[in-house]
């Protein structure tokens, strides 16, 4: 049994992770802004599968709080095994290739937020010599484009982040593991078109828990896009400047 | 909130529409998708299983429920659920079935939601015995169009209570039910088989074996004229108990072996379902299935023989079917009865399907479907030729004082639901107090005219 903390486990990606975990007798920590999904979701998992689930309010964003909230989890929970990075936005990108503060806020969420919880939890698996730290970043990060690079941008960060988390704790016993998924079926992609490789949420939870506990460095989910961004990277920068993709 | 326009069909694949579909993956997210643009209002839909227009709003929003499909409470004790309305049957079954719990009513799928079984106030081969699964719904959580929620059950709010169990989602956006199941032994259903040689055996077999099984349904060779007028396969069942499994089940006795689905992977052509094709196939069934008693039988083979064929709908063609279920009151039930089956063999609307039952009484919901009588449902694959023969089969529902089921209906016309749901002007009166602007709207609420007024 282990003890995981989900952090932004509203979506409907992180959820279905909450799943896989308490499927496999794990005890849960799911934090969110949304008290009221969280509440929701952590009746859910308890429900299903008879597991042990704390829930508390987590705001990304605000890393100031984040010291205080980490150590509120271990108290609660006895102490930690794992912590799983879900959270992450794509709201106000439209605005984010104009205005400042949107551009801001993307990153804020997406990489500030995600380093910040990270950096505490690397600190203290680091002092316990054990654990695992999985963070939930996007094929998006691995190529800037032009539709989405506030946000690719931000996640590319956090992929590097991650590189180098685990590039320093792999010589202490904690497991660091990068999730790359390409596009999930949920609000994120509702509405846009002929998506390629579009993938429930349900398998890409179960998936990222599978690389997580296979111990894998880096994982795209589903697998094909590990092939797919082995194209787009590979693509010059003089042709792909020219491309729309 | 962004809506994806799409054409969607009912489960028969004759009724099609343009709809704009919203997914709200947050309970928040359906008050704010009530209050987008939309000229022809809004409706929540499940898993699309009703055959009909009944979850189609034609240039309208859809809210698909499915994902808000969370479990928020069970009581192990009492075996009291509460959860979304977009969980689906299926998922119910996975989680509960392992514990000893099961649906005290489901309808022939279990890939449907459980707030559109509400809405439909569906039925099962229980019906006779326990009713519809109204009688199970012990609370409902509805969001009305003004953004307001609220709870009501028989005792709060019962006016909006029985005018939502059976409201077909036009009394507000159900957000959580709360439901009671049935404790089982088993996974298993032991089943007695009674082949039949006419009608007149079939009524009566029913009438004196139905009271001593929780479950009966009959299948009928609707195709065989003359003296085989009728016939059919009575099907009998009651949940089996520990000792009635081998010895090597009983270790597991909520494990089923695992069927293979198979799928239909294209339209047949129209040729495919053809008198002859009816013929041979209600032939074979009948001779296949002599009468039997204590057969065990796994609760997927029993109940939802149809689901292990994905898009099943398919076989039917481009054209699509329809299916015709139809209540008929006991008096005079047999006589209407074969009337109906007369008249659609005279005009040689063969249907492929043909399932009858006994109904008990209904559980109160003003717009239900069961009453006490036969239901017979058939389906027939759309052809030229076949409304005219389906509205001369409505005129004799008219006559008998039965009704046809909105869940599966396509195309009767507003005359007919209105001289044969004769409580409609008590539902328009909560409709009026719950969604004064008529937010909630589908393609079926404008065919048959169920806001306005009654001539």
């Amino acid at each position: 049994m282990r003890r995981v903390l989900i952090a932004g486990a509203t979506s409907p990606l992180a959820r279905y992770m909450a799943h896989e975990f308490a499927r496999l007798g794990d005890t849960l920590f799911l934090a969110a802004r949304d008290s009221d999904e969280l509440e929701r979701i952590a009746s859910d998992v308890r429900v299903r599968f008879g597991a042990t689930v704390h829930t508390g309010r987590f705001d990304a964003a605000a890393v100031e709080e984040h010291e205080a909230f980490l150590q509120d989890v271990i108290r609660t929970l006895g102490g930690l095994e794992g912590v799983v990075w879900v959270a992450g936005t794509m709201d106000g990108l439209a605005e984010a290739f104009r205005t400042p503060q949107a551009v801001k806020r993307l990153i804020d969420v997406n990489f500030t937020g995600a380093a910040s919880l990270l950096t505490l939890a690397a600190c203290y698996f680091e002092e316990q010599g054990e654990g695992f730290i999985a963070g939930i970043s996007s094929v998006a990060g691995d190529r800037g484009r032009g539709q989405n690079y506030p946000y690719g941008a931000a996640k590319g960060g956090f992929s590097l982040f991650l590189q180098g988390l685990r590039n320093r704790l792999s010589k202490r016993g904690v497991q660091v593991t990068t999730i790359k998924p390409g596009f999930i079926d949920t609000r994120m992609t509702w509405g846009r078109d002929k998506l390629p490789f579009l993938a429930s949420p349900q398998r890409v939870a179960r998936e990222s828990v599978q690389a997580i506990l296979g111990g894998k460095d880096i994982a795209y989910v589903p697998a094909i896009w590990w092939l797919v961004m082995l194209v787009i990277r590979a693509i010059p920068e003089r042709v792909f400047k020219r491309m729309n993709i | 909130m962004t809506s994806l326009p799409r054409c969607l069909v009912g489960w028969g694949r004759f009724a099609k529409a343009t709809c704009h579909l919203y997914r709200p993956e947050r309970v928040k997210e359906v008050a704010h998708t009530l209050r987008q643009e939309e000229p022809n209002g809004f409706l929540p839909r499940g898993l699309g299983r009703a055959y009909g227009d009944a979850a189609l709003n034609s240039e309208g929003g859809v809210i698909l429920m499915e994902r808000l499909d969370r479990f928020l409470a069970f009581d192990e004790t009492t075996g009291v659920v509460r959860c979304e309305a977009g969980v689906s049957l299926a998922d119910i079954i996975a989680t509960f079935l392992p514990r000893g719990w099961f649906l005290p009513v489901t309808p022939g799928t279990k890939f449907c939601t459980i707030g559109a079984c509400v809405a439909c106030d569906v039925h099962g081969k229980n019906h006779h015995h326990d009713g519809s699964i109204g009688n199970f719904v012990r609370a409902l959580t509805l969001l009305l169009p003004s953004g307001e929620t609220v709870r009501c059950s028989r005792e709060r709010n019962p006016d909006i209570f029985y005018a939502t169990v059976g409201g077909m989602g036009l009394t507000g956006i159900t957000l959580e039910v709360e439901l009671q199941l049935r404790r089982v032994d088993t996974a298993w259903i032991t089943v007695d088989y009674v082949r039949t040689r006419d009608l007149d055996e079939t009524l009566r077999t029913f009438h004196e074996r139905d009271e001593h099984y929780l479950y009966s349904v009959a299948w009928l060779d609707c195709v065989a004229q003359g003296k085989g007028f009728g016939r059919g396969v009575l099907m009998f069942g009651k949940h089996a108990q520990i000792d009635h499994l081998p010895a090597a089940r009983r270790q597991n006795p909520f494990t089923i072996p695992r069927k293979r689905e198979k799928t239909v992977p294209v339209d047949l052509p129209e040729f495919a379902l053809n008198p002859l094709s009816l013929k041979a196939f209600n032939g074979v069934y009948y001779t296949t299935h002599p009468s039997r008693e204590g057969v065990l039988v796994d609760y997927n083979t029993y109940f939802y023989p149809l689901d292990s064929i994905l898009q099943w709908n398919r076989a039917y063609g481009k054209r699509g079917f329809v299916q015709w279920q139809c209540v008929l009151p006991y008096e005079k039930g047999m006589e209407n009865l074969t009337r109906i089956l007369e008249t659609a063999q005279r005009r040689r609307a063969f249907p492929f399907l043909s399932v009858l039952k006994r109904m008990g009484e209904s559980s109160g919901g003003i717009l239900s479907f069961p009453m006490p009588g036969y239901t017979i449902a058939l389906d027939f694959p759309v052809r030229n030729g076949l409304f005219e023969v389906l509205d001369e089969l409505d005129k004799i529902v008219i006559e008998a004082g039965g009704r046809l089921y909105l869940a599966k209906d396509a195309r009767m016309s507003a005359e007919t639901f209105h001289a044969t749901y004769p409580q409609l002007p008590r539902w328009q009166a909560v409709k009026a107090q719950v969604d004064p602007k008529g937010v909630l709207q589908s393609d079926m609420a404008r065919r048959l005219r169920l806001m306005e007024a009654v001539k």
